[in-house]
C-alpha cells in the first residue's frame, strides 16, 4: 500500500484522511482530494484498459473529461457504473474498479492478438467484411459486440433514486475557472440571479493545475477562495459543483447533469444519487475553458504518454509523479510549462523535442534557462515499450515538416508529455446553434455568431493569457447581467493584475512524420478510444470519402463516449492535408448533446413503476378488485375486462357475461365514457357543424347518437349527445379519446367559429355511471326509485331524466351499447360506489352479473355496433361503414366537403361488413387478411381485414366484423383468412347484425 | 424545447403546449361550392417555410387557449405572438417568404 510515486508534499489531497480502494482487485490506497486516476498513478499504475479494436495495452492519458482510455467499471452490479472516466471520478472509501474490453486481465490480453491481424481491421472494415449474407448479422454484431466491448450494463434493477428538477436564472456562468469566476462575480454584484456551474467538485479550473500563478498579487488559488467566499454570500447566486452542463438546447434552455452522492461513501437516503437539472436562463456565459489536442505520430499510444498539461495536474494539483524520466514532445511554448513543473517534482526531464524550428515564449526561455535540453525542429518517430513506455526515438524535421532526417536518437523515458495546442471547448455554443469561427493562428475553431443569448469568455473563446482571461470573464458576467435587467452597480475595483501568456506561436503539423511510410512503423493514432489511425483517414479519402461527415462515419473518428473530444480537429487537419484544401475547408463535424455521458437514471428520474404513466380507476375500482376482476388498459383508465369465477378462463366467464345480459341482467361500470357539457346560445349550432347529423330539433330530455369526422372526412370518434336543457348538452365520448375530442371541438371553436357562444368543460370525473341492460333492467330500476315513470312511453330508448335511485341524486339515459334494453346511471363520482352496490344487492334476484369490456364487445358486436378505433383506423368514413343514414345532406358540417372527393366515391372502397366462418367454432383473429382467391403461397391478393372477431353464446357460433373492398356488393360470398400458422379459414360475407337486427329488444 | 409567450398565461415551457401547424387558414365559407382541386387545396396544402413562418399554438396544458406565433423556423426565434383572428404584426419583410 506504498504510494511510490506520490510526492513528499504538495498538492491540493488530504493527506490526513487516506483511502483503500480496488482495482482489479488489488486493495490500494489514495487521499481525499484524488482523483481515481490520479491514485492509480500514485501507485505507479498508468495501464487502465485494452484499446477498443486492437486491444492495445492503453493508459491513462488525460485529467478531464476528454479521456479515452481510461475507462473503468465502477461498483458491484447492480450499483455499477460503466465507461467511468477514471480521471473525473472522485477516489471515496472502498471503492472497487476494474478494466474493462479486456480478458483474462488487462496485462495479458487474448484480444492483442487483434494487433498482428490489423490488416484485417481498416477503415470501414464492418461495412466490407459483414455485408454477406446479411441474415448472419445478427450473428456476427453478438460476436462483435463481446469482442469489442465497452463494459457491463447492470444486470439487475439499479436501487439507486435519481431525481429531476427545473430552475430558472438570470446568469448561468457554465465553468469555474478564472474566467466563469470572474463572470460569476460580476454578475452577482449586479443582483442578478446566477448559477454557476463546474464539473469539477473544486472551483479555479485550470488553476487548479497551475497554482504558481498570481492574481492581484494573491495566490492563484487563495484569490479562487476569496471570490468562492464572495459567491457563496449572495443571496441570488448558486454554486453547483459536481455539475456537467451537457446539452444547450432553444431559446437558452440548458441541461445540467448533478452527481449528488457519488462522492459519498454510502448514500444518504434524503438525496438522490443524481440529479438532471432542465435549466431556462436569459442569459449564458460560456466559460468551459480548452482542451489540449494530443499530436499523431507513430505509436502514440502507449501507457506513459499522457498530455502535457495532464502531466502538469497530476504534479501540481495530485502531487503524484506520472513518471520518472520524461521526454515532452511539443509544437507550443506550454509544453514547457510540463517540463519546468516536473522537474521541480524530482522528475528527470531526458529532453523537449520541439516541432518548432525556433521555439520561443516565456515558458521555453524559463526552460533553457534552467537547462533543459531542447531539440529544436525535431519530431519523436517513434515510440517502444509493450505494457509501458520504454523509449522513443527522435529524429530532426524538414523546413517543410514532412519529412525526417535518419533513423533518429533512441531516448530512454518511461514518461512522454505531448502538446499539440489547445482546442477551445466550443461544444456547447456550437449545440446552441451558434457558428464556429476557423483562426488560422491559434489552430483551433473558436466561438463566432452567437445563435442565441450567449456570451463566451476565456479559453473558450480563445484567449488563453490569464489575465485577458480574466478580464473577459468579467466584461461578459457585466454584459449577461445587464442584458437580462441588472445593469453593473459600484463595485469593487477589479485589476486583474496577473500573467497574460498565451501558447502561441505554435507550429501546426496535423501528422508528425515518421522514417517509415504511414501505416508500415507503427500506428498514428488521432482517435485513441476507437482505435482509428491517420492511415485509416487516407484510406478512406482514397475510397473516395471526401466529406469530413462521411469519413467520420465510415472510420468511426469521434464516435466512441469522448465523441473525439481529442481527435477531432486532428483528423480534421490530416484530411484537408491529405486533400490539399485549407483546413475550414474540410469542415467540422457535428457537436452533439450530451458533452458527456449521462447516466439513464437521471434521464428517467422518478418516472418509472407506477409513477410512469397515470393509472385511472373510477368510484368502483375497489369493489371490481374484490370481486376478481381482470382489468385491461383504456387509455390512462384500468377498466374489468371480465370477472372469473372459480376456475372460470377468460371464454367461460366472458360467454356467462354475454349470456347473462341478454337472459336477465348484466351491470357495467361505464364511468370512464368520456363526459363534456357543452352550454351556450349557440350550442346547437356548434353540434350541427360538428357531427355528421342535424341536432336543431332534438327535444330537452332527448338523446341522439352523433359521428364525428375529421375535416378529411374520416370518422374521429361517436358517441351519445343529450340536451339538458335549452342551451344545455352533454356529450359523451369514446373512453380512450375524451382529452382529444375536447381538444378538437375546442380547435374548431377558437380558431374558426369565434362568434358561437359556446363553453365547454370535461365532466368526466365528476360523474359515476353504472350501466344496466338486459330483460330485467326495468324490473331493477322501478325497485330503486319511486319519483321516475319508467314506462316505455314516459321514458323511452333514447332519452334521459332526473330523479332518485337507491336514494341517490342521479341523471339517468335510456340508452344501449348492447341492444338490450339498458339505463345508465349517473350519480356524482363519489357516490358510485353506494350506486353500484345498491344495484348489485337489489339485482340479486335477478342474478345481476357484472360484465366487462369483452363481453360489452361481444354484445355489441352481436348489434353490429362500431367500435371507433377498432372498425375505423382513421381511414374510414362514414359511408364506408354503411352509416348514410346518420350524415345529414341538407347542412354542413366538419368533413362534409371530403366525402365527396374522387377517392371517396370509388365503388372498390373497404366497406364494412359482417362474417361468418363456415366451421361455426372457429373464431377469426382480429386484423386477419381476407382473400378472395386462395393460393398456395403468398403474395395473395389481399381484400381487407377483420376488425371485430368473438364467439357469441347467444347464437352459438362465431361472428365477425371486417372491412373488404367493395364489400357491400358481395353479400353471400365466400373469402379466405390464409393465417400464418398455415390454416386457411373460409367464411361468407353477411350483414353487419347478428342479434335482433328490428330492435325489438331495445324498444321493449 | 423552446420558450412560448402565451398571450394568456406568459412564457411557459414548450412541453405546455401543442403545435397547430400554418396560421391564417381560413375555412371556405360554402365548402360544396369549390372544385375538388380547390378543397384539396385548403385541405392538405401547407407551406415550408424556410425563414419567418406563421403559425398556430394551444396551451393545452395552461389555459387551453389557441393563439398565433410568428416564429423564424431557421433560428426558432419567436418575433411575435398574437391572438386568434387578428392580423400579424409588422415584421421584418426580408424574411418573409
Amino acid at each position: 500500500m506504498v504510494q511510490r510515486f506520490r510526492l513528499p508534499e504538495g498538492g491540493l489531497i488530504d493527506r490526513s484522511r487516506p483511502l483503500e480502494f480496488r482495482f482489479d482487485g488489488q486493495l490500494l490506497e489514495g487521499f481525499a482530494g484524488d482523483s481515481l486516476a490520479s491514485a492509480l498513478l500514485a501507485n505507479g499504475i498508468h495501464l487502465v484498459g485494452r484499446s477498443f479494436k486492437y486491444h492495445r495495452p492503453r493508459g491513462i492519458f488525460t485529467a478531464g473529461p476528454e479521456e479515452p482510455n481510461a475507462l473503468l467499471q465502477l461498483g458491484e452490479d447492480p450499483r455499477t457504473d460503466p465507461n467511468s472516466r477514471a480521471t473525473q471520478t472522485e477516489l471515496v472509501e472502498g471503492l472497487s474498479a476494474r478494466t474493462q474490453n479486456c480478458w483474462p486481465s488487462v496485462r495479458f490480453d487474448v484480444g492483442e492478438v487483434n494487433s498482428l491481424v490489423s490488416r484485417l481491421f481498416p477503415a470501414g472494415f464492418y461495412y466490407k467484411t459483414f455485408m454477406w449474407p446479411a441474415s448472419l448479422w445478427m450473428q456476427y454484431e453478438a460476436v462483435i459486440r463481446r469482442a469489442a466491448g465497452l463494459g457491463k450494463s447492470p444486470t439487475r434493477r439499479d436501487p439507486a433514486r435519481y431525481d429531476k428538477t427545473f430552475a430558472h436564472c438570470d446568469v448561468l456562468v457554465v465553468g469555474a475557472g478564472p474566467a466563469g469566476l470572474a463572470a460569476a462575480l460580476a454578475a452577482g454584484r449586479s443582483g442578478a440571479r446566477v448559477l454557476l456551474v463546474e464539473q469539477d467538485h473544486s472551483l479555479g479550473g485550470s488553476l487548479l493545475g497551475d497554482p504558481e500563478d498570481r492574481i492581484d498579487g494573491l495566490p492563484a488559488l487563495a484569490w479562487v477562495a476569496e471570490a468562492e467566499a464572495e459567491l457563496a454570500a449572495m443571496a441570488e447566486v448558486r454554486i453547483l459543483r459536481r455539475t456537467v452542463a451537457y446539452a444547450y438546447n432553444d431559446h437558452n434552455y440548458v441541461l445540467l447533469h448533478e452527481r449528488v452522492t457519488d462522492h459519498l461513501s454510502g448514500e444518504p437516503e434524503h438525496l438522490p444519487r443524481h440529479r438532471l437539472w432542465k435549466l431556462r436562463a436569459k442569459q449564458v456565459v460560456l466559460a468551459a475553458g480548452a482542451i489540449e489536442r494530443p499530436l499523431v505520430f507513430a505509436d502514440n499510444d502507449r501507457p506513459g504518454i499522457m498530455l502535457a498539461s495532464a502531466c502538469r495536474t497530476y504534479v501540481n494539483r495530485y502531487a503524484v509523479k506520472p513518471g520518472e524520466r520524461a521526454v515532452v514532445f511539443t509544437n507550443n511554448d506550454s509544453g514547457y510549462g510540463a517540463a519546468i513543473d516536473m522537474r521541480a517534482a524530482g522528475m528527470q526531464i531526458a529532453a523537449v523535442v520541439d516541432l518548432r524550428e525556433n521555439p520561443e515564449g516565456p515558458l521555453t526561455d524559463a526552460a533553457e534557462a534552467e537547462g533543459i535540453r531542447v531539440l529544436a525542429g525535431h519530431a519523436v518517430t517513434g515510440t517502444q515499450g509493450r505494457l509501458r513506455l520504454s523509449g522513443i526515438r527522435v529524429a530532426p524535421l524538414n523546413a517543410e515538416g514532412d519529412r525526417v532526417f535518419g533513423a533518429g536518437e533512441p531516448i530512454e523515458c518511461d514518461l512522454l508529455a505531448v502538446s499539440g495546442g489547445w482546442s477551445p471547448t466550443v461544444h456547447l455554443f456550437s449545440q446552441s446553434g451558434g457558428k464556429l469561427a476557423w483562426s488560422e493562428e491559434q489552430g483551433c475553431y473558436r466561438p463566432g455568431e452567437a445563435a442565441q443569448a450567449t456570451l463566451c469568455a476565456g479559453a473558450v473563446n480563445g484567449a488563453f493569457g490569464l489575465a485577458g482571461t480574466l478580464r473577459e470573464g468579467h466584461q461578459a458576467g457585466e454584459q449577461a447581467a445587464s442584458a437580462a435587467g441588472f445593469p453593473p452597480k459600484q463595485s469593487k475595483k477589479l485589476h486583474f493584475e496577473a500573467g497574460d501568456e498565451s501558447f502561441l506561436p505554435a507550429r501546426w503539423l496535423w501528422l508528425v512524420p515518421s522514417d517509415k511510410p504511414l501505416g508500415r512503423g507503427g500506428k498514428a493514432f488521432h482517435e485513441l478510444q476507437n482505435d482509428v489511425t491517420a492511415a485509416d483517414l487516407h484510406l478512406a479519402l482514397d475510397e473516395g470519402y471526401s466529406s469530413i461527415e462521411h469519413v467520420k462515419r465510415y472510420t468511426t473518428t469521434g464516435m466512441g463516449t469522448d465523441q473525439g473530444k481529442l481527435g477531432n480537429l486532428n483528423a480534421i487537419g490530416i484530411v484537408a492535408e491529405r486533400l490539399r484544401r485549407p483546413l475550414p475547408e474540410v469542415g467540422v463535424t457535428t457537436f452533439r448533446p450530451p458533452y458527456v455521458p449521462v447516466s439513464f437514471g437521471a434521464f428517467a428520474g422518478r418516472d418509472v413503476d407506477e409513477l410512469l404513466d397515470p393509472i385511472r380507476k373510477t368510484a368502483m375500482h375497489g369493489w371490481h378488485e374484490k370481486n376478481g376482476a381482470v382489468f385491461e388498459d383504456v387509455g390512462q383508465w384500468r377498466r374489468p375486462w371480465y370477472y372469473p369465477r372459480g376456475g372460470e378462463t377468460m371464454h367461460e366467464a366472458v360467454n356467462r357475461e354475454v349470456e347473462a345480459c341478454r337472459a336477465s341482467i348484466g351491470i357495467l361500470d361505464a364511468s370512464t365514457l368520456g363526459k363534456i357539457d357543452i352550454q351556450g346560445p349557440d350550442s346547437a349550432e356548434f353540434l350541427n357543424r360538428v357531427y355528421t347529423n342535424a341536432w336543431s330539433k332534438l327535444g330537452i330530455g332527448r338523446c341522439r347518437y352523433g359521428l364525428m369526422l375529421g375535416e378529411d372526412g374520416m370518422v374521429s370518434d361517436d358517441g351519445v349527445t343529450a340536451r339538458l336543457g335549452e342551451q344545455h348538452y352533454l356529450m359523451t365520448t369514446t373512453s380512450g379519446n375524451a382529452a382529444a375530442v375536447l381538444a378538437h371541438l375546442e380547435e374548431w371553436l377558437q380558431t374558426e367559429w369565434p362568434e358561437l357562444r359556446v363553453y365547454m368543460t370535461s365532466v368526466t370525473e365528476q360523474y359515476a355511471t353504472a350501466s344496466i341492460s338486459g330483460p330485467n333492467a326495468r324490473a331493477l330500476m322501478a325497485e330503486l326509485t319511486d319519483d321516475i315513470d319508467l314506462s316505455p312511453e314516459a321514458f323511452p330508448h333514447m332519452s334521459l331524466t332526473h330523479g332518485t335511485v337507491a336514494g341517490l341524486p342521479a341523471r339517468v339515459f335510456r340508452i344501449s351499447f348492447t341492444g338490450e334494453a339498458g339505463y345508465e346511471i349517473n350519480v356524482s363520482a363519489r357516490s358510485g360506489l353506494a350506486l353500484w352496490q345498491a344495484l348489485v344487492t337489489a339485482g340479486e334476484k335477478y342474478a345481476i352479473t357484472p360484465f366487462g369490456t369483452e363481453a360489452m364487445h361481444v354484445l355489441r358486436a352481436e348489434k353490429g355496433y362500431i367500435i371507433v378505433g377498432q372498425e375505423t383506423d382513421g381511414s374510414v368514413t362514414p359511408i364506408d361503414l354503411g352509416m348514410d343514414w346518420i350524415v345529414s345532406k341538407r347542412k354542413d358540417f366538419v368533413g362534409k366537403r371530403s366525402l365527396s372527393r374522387p377517392d371517396m366515391l370509388l365503388p372498390d372502397r373497404k366497406q364494412l361488413v359482417g362474417l361468418l366462418t363456415e366451421e361455426p367454432d372457429t373464431v377469426l383473429p382480429e386484423g386477419a387478411q381476407l382473400v378472395e382467391q386462395l393460393k398456395p403461397e403468398p403474395p395473395m391478393t389481399m381484400l381487407g381485414h377483420v376488425t371485430s372477431s368473438y364467439y357469441s353464446p347467444n347464437l352459438g357460433r362465431s361472428i365477425a366484423m371486417a372491412l373488404v373492398k367493395g364489400g357491400r356488393d358481395k353479400q353471400g360470398q365466400r373469402l379466405w383468412a390464409p393465417l400464418a400458422d398455415g390454416r386457411k379459414i373460409a367464411c361468407s360475407i353477411c350483414e353487419p347484425v347478428f342479434v335482433d337486427p328490428k330492435g325489438e329488444r331495445l324498444h321493449a | 424545447m423552446l420558450l412560448i409567450d402565451c398571450p394568456y398565461c406568459g412564457p411557459r415551457a414548450e412541453l405546455e403546449f401543442s403545435y397547430g401547424g400554418e396560421a391564417h387558414i381560413v375555412r371556405p365559407k360554402d365548402p360544396e361550392a369549390l372544385s375538388d382541386a380547390e378543397w384539396g387545396d385548403y385541405l392538405f396544402m401547407r407551406k415550408n417555410t424556410k425563414g419567418v413562418f406563421l403559425e398556430r399554438w394551444c396551451h393545452s396544458h395552461g389555459c387551453r387557449r389557441w393563439f398565433n406565433v410568428a416564429r423564424d423556423t431557421v433560428t426558432y426565434e419567436i418575433l411575435a405572438v398574437y391572438e386568434m383572428g387578428s392580423e400579424p404584426p409588422a415584421l421584418p419583410e426580408r424574411n418573409l417568404v
